[in-house]
C-alpha cells in the first residue's frame, strides 16, 4: 500500500494504492492520526489505485471519521470501483459516507 | 474431491500475504471473475484474522489452508489447532446506523457470510475446521 498526500485550500487529500488489509491498514490509520494531530480535519480520500479493501481497513477509515465528527470534521471519498465499491456498498457505509466520481467534484461539495 | 493446494503456516499476520497469495493462484487457474477473486481474497483474509486474533489469542499455533475443487465447487478449508470459534453464530453487526453510533466489529464475519456461497464450521477433535464453499463460475446465475 502508497499513501500520496497533497493539500488543496484546507483539504487534505490521500491518494490510496494497493491493498488495504489486516497487515496495511494500521499504515494508513497512523498516516491519518499524525495529520489529524497536526490540526487537519478535513480528508479526501482517492481509492482509484485501491484494489482490495477488508473489515480491517474499513474499522480503520470507521474509527477515525468517529474520532473527527465531533471537531466538525469530514472524511470523503472518490474513486470507488470495482471490489472496493461493493465492499463498501455490502458494509454500508455508502449510506454514512459521502462518495464522488472525480476529485474535482468532491472537493466542489465543501 | 480433488486438492488443489494446501499451506500450513504460523497463525500470525505476517502468513497473511503468503497464503492469500496461494488462494489466488488457485482461484486464477479456475478462471473466476476479478471481482469474485477479490471477493475470495476479501473472506478468506476475514477468517484467518479472526483466527489469529481470537481462536489463538491465549497461544500460538498454526493455521492450514486447503483449496480444493469438490463436487463442482471451489472450496477452501481453513484449520487451526486454538479454541472453539464458531463464526456462523457471530452476531450481524448493524449496517445501517450512522458513524457515532455504528459499532466497530463484526464486519469481517458479515462479509464472509455475504460474499461466500456457503460457510460451514465444524470442530473435529481439537481442531476448528472452517469450509468456505465458492460455486465455480458459470454456475451462479
Amino acid at each position: 500500500m502508497e499513501i500520496g498526500l497533497r493539500k488543496e485550500k484546507d483539504i487534505m487529500i490521500a491518494s490510496v494504492t494497493g491493498r488495504m488489509d489486516a497487515v496495511t491498514a494500521p499504515e494508513f490509520n497512523k498516516t491519518i492520526l499524525d495529520l489529524i494531530s497536526k490540526g487537519e480535519k478535513t480528508f479526501l480520500i482517492n481509492l482509484a489505485g485501491l484494489n482490495h479493501i477488508s473489515s480491517a481497513g474499513l474499522r480503520c477509515i470507521l474509527v477515525l471519521a468517529k474520532r473527527i465528527n465531533p471537531e466538525k470534521g469530514e472524511i470523503i471519498f472518490t474513486g470507488l470501483h470495482g471490489a472496493v465499491k461493493e465492499t463498501f456498498h455490502t458494509s454500508g457505509f455508502l449510506s454514512i459516507f459521502r462518495t464522488y466520481d472525480s476529485e474535482e467534484a468532491a472537493l466542489k461539495s465543501f | 474431491m480433488y486438492i488443489l493446494s494446501s499451506l500450513k503456516l504460523p497463525a500470525r499476520l505476517d502468513s497473511l500475504h503468503r497464503i492469500i497469495h496461494m488462494v489466488s493462484g488457485c482461484t486464477k487457474e479456475q478462471r473466476f471473475s476479478k471481482q469474485r477473486i477479490s471477493e475470495i481474497e476479501i473472506a478468506v483474509e476475514e477468517a484467518l484474522v479472526n483466527i489469529f486474533e481470537y481462536s489463538y489469542a491465549e497461544k500460538n499455533g498454526n493455521v492450514e489452508v486447503v483449496c480444493k475443487l469438490d463436487a463442482g465447487n471451489f472450496v477452501i478449508e481453513i484449520i487451526d489447532s486454538g479454541i472453539p470459534f464458531n463464526i456462523l453464530t457471530a452476531k450481524e453487526p448493524d449496517i445501517t446506523s450512522g458513524i457515532s453510533e455504528r459499532s466497530i466489529g463484526g464486519l469481517g464475519i458479515f462479509l464472509i457470510r455475504k460474499l461466500m456461497d456457503d460457510v460451514r464450521y465444524r470442530r473435529e477433535g481439537d481442531r476448528n475446521i472452517l469450509t468456505l464453499v465458492v460455486k465455480k463460475p458459470g454456475d451462479t446465475p
